[in-house]
């Protein structure tokens, strides 16, 4: 398991936060219970499998629901 | 596609706001309903695009939300010719999203300043001996950092060489910049005032103190109540319902009209956001001056306490005992001094490390058969004579005699709160001294202004004897003294508080305290920024500034109020709009929308006053 935290541009409406939880919580290989998006820190923390997928699949599944990343920290 | 339509909401919103001018101007002004409508019909086109994309990305992931509910009602507009209604409310709700996110970005600032104040870069050594500037993660623990004049320190390190001076008020508050040499050790986010400085990399990162407070900021601003996971779990239900409920309304009338303008009126805007704005703008306040409030949980019980209870060792008192009153008994002062100095040079307890101090360079002398008497003192044998120094059981202990005037004296000192030493040189009394930890500068005042915040118990709990406890109770006007107490008893009885009803935050630093900071509703660690205490407490007060306290509490009532407000004005919108839409004719999707989104903006605005917030005096 490894820890992604990807850095969004400014979050402003609650269910962009529900979305993205969704869409993340969605994909194979990620903890959903360690999915975490931070509304006012415009973040999100998740541990995932990297065996199944990697940092940039969780970017691009935030990036087609229409919202910029603009870093991504692996640990 | 997708990404450059909803990259370019901004000009869409724009071009939405020209088009709707000139179909009202050519409504109005030449009477050419055509032309009107034409520009109406592209600005809903134009304005739903967006909000389109975003309503099927959203149910894609399975979420219905706000943005489905408009394209929903936008498109039944258009379908029942309405052109109006539909190119009004995507302008209002293109425009309401651009004004939200400038608004919000003002709530959010105070703490985006503080994490941009984290080091982004570095002087690395690397391989080759030459210092090259690399990004702040490639740095590792052990590396070699060079840090010039006017550049922030990029991790906490220790110096291996040079000389400079350091301002470190992001860390201590401390605005008089430290000298370090080598040896020293820097924080991360501190900045160098002048010299330059060649330093290893102890910890890094978020590991750094810097950017652990960083990370507990950041943590807290999204940290929710149980109140907003209800709000959440509500809202997650409240916007399909909305969506139901329109349905149902068409089923039943067969009015397209009135189920569209439900859909818009349901949308849950002011609800959700309220309470998460106020909690980053409290926060964000508290940040900036000082205190560090743990997410909104902890300000909604902080704002109900009416029982503070004190540490009182290092908390209300400086933490360090010093030499307050001597009395000499001797024609040689000079000689006496000097033995006392010797002897206390040989312990490390905090009373002997207080004379030493008190007694600056003496005459040194050696000293002879040490012998530590475990709860009363040292006896050594000095320049040949006997020296007995401790307290009043070793001098007992001794078959020392006390006269009638030395027994005035150390009651006269015990009265005042001293820890006594007693000299004895050969059998005779030499020396009285008097050591006491001294009240922190300005407690009284500030425990004052808690008091005119309605706090009514002001409690310390001490292990000190309960003279001295009461004397500083008494000093400082505070309304319970307890003491002669281990931390367990001190637990205990902020369990017994807690049991009477009362809302308690007990104040520590932390150290011995853990376990009343974890039990009271509210711990707040006097945290001088190294300390464990910032982990386990609630609320911190940084650089352990006691004077934060009132700002604190004040700060955390104003939020958990606004909270409370921004819910109101949420609730009586909606209200409101779903009276005007079954008991007036009024009402319509337009006002509905502009109401929805001027709601948004009020609780925003509302929220943002607390950046400004002070406490009076």
């Amino acid at each position: 398991m490894k820890k992604a935290t990807l850095h969004l541009d400014a979050l402003t409406c609650p269910s962009c936060v529900m979305k993205i939880s969704n869409a993340v919580k969605g994909l194979a290989g990620v903890d959903k219970d360690s999915v975490n998006v931070l509304f006012n820190a415009s973040k999100v923390k998740v541990d995932f499998d990297e065996a199944q997928l990697s940092a940039v699949d969780i970017e691009k599944s935030i990036t087609t629901l229409g919202y910029d990343v603009k870093k991504v920290q692996v640990k | 596609m997708q990404r450059f339509i909803l990259s370019k909401k901004k000009p869409i919103t724009f071009i939405s706001a020209l088009l709707l001018v000139a179909a009202y101007t050519s409504h109005y002004g030449f009477g050419s309903g055509d032309v009107a409508r034409t520009a109406m019909i592209v600005a809903s086109v134009l304005g739903a695009a967006p909000i389109f994309l975003q309503a099927y990305q959203a149910l894609r992931v399975k979420v219905v939300s706000i943005d489905v509910l408009v394209t929903i009602a936008v498109i039944g507009a258009l379908l029942i010719g309405n052109h109006e209604e539909s190119a009004v409310v995507t302008f209002l709700f293109l425009f309401g999203d651009y004004l939200e996110q400038r608004t919000l970005n003002k709530t959010r600032s105070a703490i985006r300043e503080l994490t941009e104040m984290a080091p982004e870069s570095a002087l690395k050594r690397m391989a080759s001996g030459e210092y090259e500037e690399v990004e702040i993660d490639e740095v590792g623990v052990g590396d070699l950092l060079l840090v010039k004049t006017g550049a922030k320190v990029p991790v906490d390190g220790t110096v291996l060489t040079g000389e400079a001076h350091i301002n470190e008020a992001s860390i201590t508050g401390e605005p008089i910049p430290a000298g370090k040499a080598a040896g020293a050790k820097v924080y991360a986010g501190t900045i160098v005032d002048n010299g330059t400085l060649t330093i290893q990399a102890d910890r890094v990162g978020e590991d750094t103190t810097f950017g652990r407070i960083i990370e507990l900021v950041e943590e807290a601003q999204d940290s929710k109540s149980e109140a907003e996971r209800f709000i959440d779990r509500f809202a997650r239900w409240y916007t399909p319902a909305v969506l139901l409920l329109g349905f149902i309304v068409w089923l039943v009338s067969r009015n397209i009209e009135l189920a569209i303008t439900i859909l818009v009126l349901g949308c849950p805007g002011a609800l959700v956001i309220g309470v998460p704005v106020s909690n980053v703008a409290g926060i964000g306040n508290g940040a900036k001056n000082g205190v560090l409030l743990k997410g909104s949980e902890v300000i909604h019980d902080f704002s109900r306490t009416d029982t503070f209870v004190f540490d009182k060792t290092g908390t209300l008192t400086q933490g360090n005992p010093q030499v307050a009153d001597t009395i000499l008994y001797t024609q040689e002062p000079e000689r006496i001094r000097a033995y006392l100095a010797a002897v206390e040079k040989e312990s490390d307890h905090p009373l002997a490390r207080a004379i030493v101090a008190h007694l600056g360079d003496t005459e040194p002398f050696t000293v002879d058969k040490t012998n530590v008497v475990k709860g009363g003192g040292i006896l050594a044998l000095v320049d040949g004579h006997r020296l007995a120094v401790g307290n009043a059981a070793l001098m007992e202990m001794e078959n020392i005699p006390l006269n009638e005037k030395a027994l005035q004296d150390i009651t006269l000192f015990q009265s005042r709160g001293n820890s006594l030493v007693l000299t004895a040189v050969d059998g005779e009394l030499k020396a009285l001294t008097g050591i006491r930890d001294q009240v922190r500068p300005g407690v009284k005042e500030d425990l004052a202004r808690l008091k005119r915040l309605a706090v009514r118990h002001l409690v310390v709990l001490s292990g000190d004897n309960q003279g001295t406890v009461d004397l500083v109770a008494r000093e400082l006007g505070l309304t319970e003294a307890h003491g002669n107490m281990l931390p367990e008893d001190k637990s205990d009885y902020i369990q017994t508080l807690i049991a009477q009803g009362r809302t308690v935050a007990f104040v520590g630093d932390g150290v011995n305290d853990s376990p009343s900071l974890a039990l009271a509703q509210v711990g707040i660690a006097m945290g001088s920024g190294t300390d464990v205490a910032i982990e386990t407490s609630d609320v911190v007060l940084m650089n352990s500034d006691f004077s934060r306290l009132p700002h604190a509490l004040g700060l955390a009532r104003a939020t958990a109020r606004n909270m409370r407000q921004n819910i109101f004005i949420a609730i009586a919108v909606v209200l409101v709009l779903l009276a005007g839409v079954f008991f007036s004719d009024w009402m319509n999707m337009s006002i509905g929308m502009l109401v929805h989104e001027g709601s948004i903006l009020v609780v925003i605005l509302n929220a943002m006053r607390l950046l400004r917030f002070k406490p009076k005096n």
